[in-house]
């Protein structure tokens, strides 16, 4: 099977209740496919935290997996305001969220690097006031 | 084992069912289809959480559990009362009064399950305490858990406490201790019943943990024992004191008993299947607060909202403060010389196999042609998501039809899209 099997997701920013919903979806999918579970906890947490970003930091946007048979990659899109220093943004504890985001738990600076951390490869591709993109990868074999 | 043959304890009476789609969406592991007018439960994906029984109106679901009249068969009857039971009475100020009409009704000995659990929660302490245990530790006296996790939450298998729940350590104890008192009596004189408040316990000790084999051997409704014990229970003064439990005992019978009994703050305690299932999910995202011990129950409330109590959960939960309010914290303790491990009795080894039920095939090519399909076939139906078609989704069905269970024909609005 050459094309890739896509799932398509779009990100609600307005409805801080519905994020995680995606990587969930994702996560059922991947079980259905036979998947290890040990893979398919690194693809969830590395989409969740990926998710959760992108609703507390650029108002939503759209989550796209392409699943082939060696790898599955996430690819994350927003019109946020992009993302300053990116070093800065991958160091653990590191977080620009705001006090009320962090009253409900979230803004610990652990996403970025959680992201990292659970997948083989992490692309950044950020524009200051236009948006990001991030391409995350994780090999099956 | 396969997933197949695993013996359930909630089934449907074929004659009451009207087909009607109640149970379908109530479902949490999409078990049940309607198919040829009544509902068919999936073997390898039910948990035996018992949402289908509460959601029928005609009474079709049921849950298959032992009768009273099982006593005839042995010479020793044991009773073994979960907590929750409890609550069922009104006004009662003390358990003694329950355990003495235990005995009314032919019951040779009976053993608390709540005194088991006071072991239990002190082991638990020291499970805690135990170098390289993998936490946040979940607990795992609810079997539904139990279930779901080693079908749904693989990456968590590891997690589960590989304690026996007070249950079963009830029934080693009060086999010891009736061997004991009557030193002739054999192994296949006694009967060990269980008192349940729900199905899954009767499937637990039909099926085991993987390779163990559960030591009760009828598992009874509570209603059933209810109804037996209100007449001939009495109020009076004159009856022996037997009750062995504290606070923490019967604290086990409502949500959070068993957590906080650890006297540790570090826990995180869930009840309910819709609530539980999402603490599991945020638990495999690593969402949670660090916590070290996590308690679920399937049932809303606990225990008491098991399926075959007879008391609201709520009502159940007051009543049980009441008997607790001047019982001591425990009344049982490890002495100095059993702090140092847990005894193999109290340990099980192997937890269920991980089972991948909801994969598609088992070549991941296969899968993947299969996904794409279910994902066009998905896009083509109305997404109204009633029922009517039998499958509790527009996407269960989508699924169905690529599994070559179902016709994309069963979907009504779109084959009637006028009516």
């Amino acid at each position: 099977m050459s094309e890739a099997l896509v799932f398509h997701f779009d990100v609600d920013g307005d409805n801080f209740t519905s994020a995680g919903q995606a990587s969930t979806q994702v996560k059922k999918n991947l079980r259905q496919l036979g998947l290890s579970p040990a893979i398919i906890r690194r693809v969830s947490i590395a989409m969740y935290e990926g998710e959760i970003n992108m609703v507390i930091h650029a108002n939503g946007g759209t989550a796209d997996v392409y699943v082939t048979e060696d790898h599955i990659d996430i690819v994350l899109a927003d019109q946020g305001p992009g993302i300053e220093n990116v070093e800065q943004a991958m160091q653990e504890g590191f977080s620009t969220a705001t006090d009320s985001i962090r009253s409900l738990g979230f803004g610990a600076g652990m996403g970025l690097p959680n992201m990292k951390r659970y997948t083989d490869s992490l692309d950044i591709d950020t524009v200051v006031g236009e948006g990001t993109t991030i391409t995350m990868r994780v090999n099956l074999a | 084992m396969t997933s197949s043959e695993y013996e359930h304890s909630v089934r449907l009476d074929v004659s009451r069912c009207t087909g009607c789609t109640n149970c379908l969406r109530r479902c949490p592991t999409e078990a049940i289809r309607i198919h040829d007018g009544h509902a068919v439960i999936n073997d390898a994906r039910c948990i035996d959480c018992g949402e289908c029984i509460r959601a029928c109106d005609n009474k079709a679901k049921k849950a298959v559990v032992g009768k009273l009249d099982r006593m005839e068969l042995y010479r020793y009857k044991i009773a073994l009362p979960a907590p929750s039971l409890y609550g069922q009475f009104d006004n009662l100020d003390d358990v003694d009064y329950v355990l003495d009409g235990l005995l009314r009704i032919g019951f040779d000995d009976v053993f608390e399950v709540s005194k088991a659990a006071e072991l239990v929660s002190a082991y638990t302490r020291l499970y805690l305490k135990t170098e390289g245990v993998k936490t946040p530790i979940i607990s795992s006296a609810c079997p539904v858990i139990v279930r779901l996790i080693a079908l749904r939450f693989p990456s968590l298998n590891d997690n589960v406490m590989h304690m026996l729940p007070p249950m079963e350590v009830a029934a080693k104890l009060a086999r010891k201790r009736a061997k004991e008192k009557h030193p002739t009596l054999k192994d296949e004189d006694i009967g060990v019943f269980f008192i349940s408040p729900c199905p899954a316990k009767s499937s637990y000790v039909k099926n085991g943990f993987a390779d163990y084999k559960s030591q009760v051997d009828e598992v009874v409704s509570m209603s059933d024992v209810y109804f037996a014990l209100i007449s001939k229970m009495t109020r009076d003064d004159e009856i022996v004191s037997m009750t062995e439990s504290g606070m923490v005992g019967i604290g086990w019978a409502s949500s959070g008993g068993e957590a906080t009994a650890l006297f540790n703050d570090e826990y995180l305690a869930a009840d309910g299947i819709e609530n539980v299932i999402n603490v599991l999910e945020q638990i495999e995202n690593g969402n949670i607060p660090p916590v070290k011990f996590i308690e679920l129950d399937a049932c809303t409330g606990g225990c008491v909202g098991g399926v075959l109590t007879v008391q609201n959960p709520f009502i159940a939960k007051t009543r049980l403060q009441t008997l607790r309010r001047y019982l001591p914290v425990s009344k049982n303790f490890l002495g100095p010389d059993e702090q140092e491990y847990i005894p193999d009795m109290y340990l099980f080894n192997e937890l269920p196999e991980y089972k991948p039920i909801t994969r598609l095939s088992d070549s991941m090519v296969e899968s993947m042609r299969m996904m794409a399909d279910i994902q066009k076939l998905r896009a083509t139906l109305p997404g109204i998501d009633c029922g009517a078609c039998g499958a509790p989704t527009c996407r269960a069905l989508a699924e169905d039809v690529v599994r070559g269970k179902a016709h994309l024909e069963d979907c009504k609005i779109r084959t009637n899209p006028n009516k």
